[in-house]
């Protein structure tokens, strides 16, 4: 069992994988991962856009990102959540291998463990904020109430006005809809985190906000990969960072 | 876990032509599949021999039925299945007037579908359609009106309303959004969407639609010429294809 983590309120054991992890075992940890995408409708070109991959992030621990814009901060993070397949090597998180679980296992892992702060606010139409930052905690069956309360806590935090709460957020400015995902990235706590660029359009007071919303979630044991350019945010909430320029091909090595 | 569908080698020729081949998935309780490929590509003649309207040439579909657990719905008897298709089954026709009975009430539609299950006592069904009409948001004032005076979006949901009021835990959906305005969609897979979380539904939903499978379904079975060529997570299928065919579908979006 996994040191300073809180009971994890699993509702699925058949799928829950913290059993398996071992103490002092990382909570995401890539070995050798490499990624390449093939272009069928044109010319059937093969871009190799990451080679031996590898990375260890442990509960509590916030790693960093790093590398110029297209080095692959993005893909690595993509490969991690298994939405972009990796072509081989281990994608392990808490004990399950992303790179070649079956679509029903990795769902159950980004609805218990593994949560993404994506850059852009995905959403149904006409949902309600208060809605869409709720729906992870519905989504794993909590009471109504407490997870309504639970989002009216965050966007409250994230000073999202009360009156835009019950509106959909697809009208809402970037920086408003920035922080309804924020929100709904922290709704539950999840074990692993992935952020992509969390605190980018923030005024200092909301910046201020998702910096110590993370540094909560260090504390609870979460094991958080980032994508920062805010360098003074990086350095205050990453304990280490990966540059990941050393996985471009042909470039280390 | 015990799957709730279990298809094995479905194939449907039509003489020479092929309808489907070689397909092949478990689907698990709560999970959403959406199957999606150009006009032709087998993907509603799929849908048809998985629900039961077309007999398959080859291949099993093992529904885990509540009564007697896994059983092959290709070999059941027709008042087996039929039974099956009113009760755990529920199939959203894409036009609604294929799913409804147009000379018949609102309140009607709901209605004859409990009274197919064994309901008689006419308050509590008339109860329950008023509450189905208004969870899919048709006023209670129309209950007594006939579906031919709905909109194309009322009688979807309507459509829905009677596929969903026997509580099924199967649902087979061909198109449910197809011909309705952007507006009216918005509306119905918010409906959808909330109506599957609620009753913990499976639903297996045919589609050309990328944007409606990217919002419904958490998985993707992509066909093309009777085949299945890319399945998996919706949004790896989606943001990562593998085959020719579906980089092309992707990438023929139009974005908006």
């Amino acid at each position: 069992m996994i040191r300073n983590m809180p009971i994890h309120s699993c509702l699925c054991p058949a799928f829950c994988r913290f059993e398996y992890l071992e103490k002092d075992e990382a909570m995401i940890e890539l070995t050798d991962v490499s990624k390449s995408f093939t272009l069928h409708n044109q010319g059937s070109a093969v871009i190799p856009v990451m080679e031996g991959a590898s990375l260890k992030v442990d509960p509590g621990e916030c790693v960093a990102l790093t590398g110029a814009s297209g080095a692959g901060k993005s893909t690595l993070m993509r490969v991690i959540y298994g939405n972009y397949l990796a072509a081989s090597g281990t994608v392990l998180v808490g004990g399950l291998d992303v790179a070649k679980a079956q679509p029903r296992e990795i769902l159950a892992l980004r609805r218990e463990t593994l949560g993404y702060v994506s850059q852009f606010l995905r959403v149904v139409p006409r949902v309600p904020t208060l809605e869409v930052v709720a729906e992870p905690l519905l989504a794993l069956g909590r009471d109504r109430q407490v997870a309504l309360d639970k989002a009216a806590g965050l966007l409250a935090r994230l000073n999202i006005p009360e009156r835009l709460w019950s509106l959909s957020p697809t009208t809402f400015s970037g920086g408003e809809q920035q922080r309804v995902n924020i929100a709904r990235g922290f709704a539950h706590a999840y074990p692993a985190m992935l952020l992509d660029e969390p605190t980018a359009s923030l005024d200092a007071q909301n910046r201020e906000t998702v910096l110590s919303l993370i540094e909560e979630a260090k504390a609870r044991g979460a094991a958080i990969v980032g994508i920062f350019h805010d360098v003074e945010a990086r350095e205050r909430v990453c304990d280490r960072s990966v540059n990941v320029s050393e996985f471009t091909p042909g470039q280390a090595a | 876990m015990t799957p709730l569908l279990q298809v094995k080698d479905i194939e449907k020729s039509y003489g020479a032509r092929i309808g489907c081949t070689d397909v092949s998935f478990d689907l698990y309780p709560g999970e959403v599949m959406g199957i999606v490929g150009e006009s032709g590509s087998g993907k509603s003649t799929l849908l048809n021999c998985l629900a039961g309207h077309l007999e398959p040439d080859a291949g099993q579909v093992i529904f885990d039925t509540r009564a007697d657990g896994p059983v092959d719905t290709v070999t059941m008897s027709e008042p087996e299945r039929r039974m099956l298709s009113r009760t755990d089954w529920a199939f959203v026709h894409q036009h609604a007037r294929d799913g409804l009975r147009m000379s018949v009430s609102a309140g009607g539609n709901i209605g004859e579908r409990l009274m197919a299950v064994g309901d008689r006592h006419y308050g509590d069904i008339r109860d329950k359609a008023i509450d189905w009409l208004g969870r899919v948001e048709i006023s209670e004032a129309r209950v007594d009106d006939r579906p031919t005076a709905f909109s194309g979006g009322m009688q979807q949901r309507l459509q829905i309303a009677r596929n969903l009021v026997t509580g099924p835990r199967l649902v087979f959906m061909d198109e449910p959004t197809g011909g309705l305005d952007v507006s009216v969609q918005a509306r119905l897979l918010d409906l959808l969407r909330g109506l599957v979380r609620e009753m913990g539904l499976s639903a297996i939903i045919v589609t050309h639609d990328l944007a409606v499978v990217r919002l419904l379904a958490d998985r993707l079975m992509v066909m093309k010429d009777g085949h299945v060529v890319e399945t998996g997570l919706t949004d790896q299928v989606l943001d990562d294809p593998q085959h020719a065919y579906t980089q092309l579908l992707v990438s023929s979006v139009l974005q908006v």
